[in-house]
């Protein structure tokens, strides 16, 4: 089946199996290996992509479901070399440690702050409760969202990062 | 992981659809949200020939307040339960579950009759619009029909729902007088399925209980109504002595299983505790309310 969407601004499409998972789309007919699998069974969020705007999880969502909507994945984050707010947060305040959730953090953390600018820890908490850190490194991912907030705040031209 | 080759259709309009499902039913899964039967697929649980995306189909995407009810199309996700300021109002019951199913990653998608129809005995929203008395509606080629929740589980995965008939809504009729509710729910962590949980609706009239709703999860091969500890309560005010009585025979109606979370008589004590703790903050709030 042929499936046409626009992932990080640009229209992309291929032939596909409807078993095709949006996240074999991406990593293998689009060579965008910055979206992880983890658990492959929806539990872990490493997969975690943002369609027109909200985080779901991309091992379990069919490529062709995507058809006709706006995909972004990290790779969309950064403008050029600039790094979006929320990456930038990561780096600061080290939210990362093997890195392997950290596409999947910042997905779901980025769509937080465009809905809600100000969030408090609690937030935060409650929005990446569907992803997991296996090195534990929580206090520093609640802390880099935080940092990326105040970034974004200081500098509302920021906001929004990639695009 | 990839499931087993399936045919695909996403149909623009219900008519179409509900001809395909006229053909080939017998062979197909609909699916909307897709949270719970996709996994099935990966795992190959489920392999139907043909798939039939429903998530494009106009009209199925609202929460309407109509006659004596209110109606949740089949595409209103979870999420959309979440953000509802009507909902929390008319139906406090389900904005305060919500945050209990899943995670917030699967809410974006997942919807809430499609995990009614999915039938799963650990499902939260089965036990919760067995407590509400809801109905579906469920539509084919031949028409329109409206199936009272009580009755519609027939077993694990499997509901009175025919292969030609998609659900376009589920009704959920709202309360005249004070009413008030609560979920409670006991999980490992987020996302896990419950160990227990149950749905508690209560309507009084005066300091007296005019309808009980007491819905199960995870204690039998489906989501069970407590329909004896229901009937215990009619009519009568919430007094303690009541209220264990009626935490007792809910617990004796629950059909719990041994397994990793837990043992059935854990589990048959957690009806029990969670009816009584329940009833009690469902009281309250029906106070509440009249004050």
């Amino acid at each position: 089946m042929k499936v046409t969407m626009r992932v990080n601004g640009v229209e992309r499409s291929a032939d596909v199996e409807p078993r095709v998972m949006l996240v074999d789309f991406l990593r293998s007919n689009l060579a965008l290996t910055g979206t992880h699998i983890g658990c492959d069974t929806t539990s872990c969020g490493a997969c975690t992509v943002q369609v027109d705007g909200e985080p779901v999880k991309s091992c379990t969502v069919l490529a062709v479901q995507a058809e006709g909507r706006e995909i972004k994945t990290v790779e969309g984050l950064a403008t050029g070399a600039t790094l979006a707010p929320i990456q930038v947060g990561f780096h600061e305040e080290h939210g990362l440690q093997c890195g392997f959730c950290t596409p999947g953090m910042m997905m779901v953390t980025s769509a937080l702050l465009e809905r809600n600018p100000n969030p408090t820890d609690d937030e935060i908490r409650w929005a990446i409760s569907g992803n997991i850190c296996r090195c534990t490194g929580y206090m520093n991912i609640v802390k880099a969202v935080q940092h990326a907030a105040q970034l974004q705040s200081r500098t509302p031209a920021m906001a929004g990062g990639g695009e | 992981m990839f499931p087993a080759a399936f045919d695909y259709q996403a149909p623009s309009t219900l008519e179409e659809a509900l001809g395909v499902l006229a053909d080939r039913g017998d062979d197909a899964k609909v699916m909307a949200g897709g949270m719970s039967l996709i996994p099935l697929l990966k795992l190959r649980f489920a392999q139907p020939g043909l798939l039939v995306d429903i998530g494009r189909l106009p009209g199925l995407k609202d929460i309407k307040r109509e006659d004596g009810h209110v109606t949740i199309g089949a595409l209103v996700r979870h999420v959309d339960v979440e953000r509802s300021e009507e909902l929390a109002k008319l139906v406090p019951l389900m904005v305060e579950a919500v945050h209990w199913i899943a995670d917030p990653l699967v809410r974006n998608r997942g919807t809430v009759v499609g995990s009614v129809c999915h039938a799963d005995p650990q499902g939260d929203w089965g036990s919760i619009m067995l407590a509400l008395n809801a109905e579906l509606v469920a539509q084919s080629k031949k028409g329109q029909r409206v199936i009272p929740i009580d009755g519609f589980f027939q077993g694990p995965f499997t509901t009175t729902l025919r292969a030609d008939e998609v659900a376009t809504a589920i009704r959920i009729p709202l309360p005249s007088g004070a009413a008030g509710s609560s979920y409670h729910k006991l999980e490992r962590k987020v996302g896990d399925f419950a160990t227990v949980a149950v749905s508690v609706q209560i309507e009084l009239d005066g300091r007296k209980v005019k309808k009980a709703g007491i819905g199960l999860t995870s204690v039998g091969a489906t989501n069970l109504k407590a329909k004896n500890a229901e009937q215990s309560l009619a009519g009568k005010e919430l007094t303690d002595d009541v209220i264990a009585e009626a935490a007792r025979l809910a617990a004796s109606e629950s059909e719990p299983k041994d397994d990793i979370r837990g043992s059935a008589a854990y589990k048959k004590d957690m009806v029990r505790v969670f009816v009584q703790r329940g009833l009690k903050a469902a009281l309250a709030r029906a106070q509440e309310v009249r004050a």
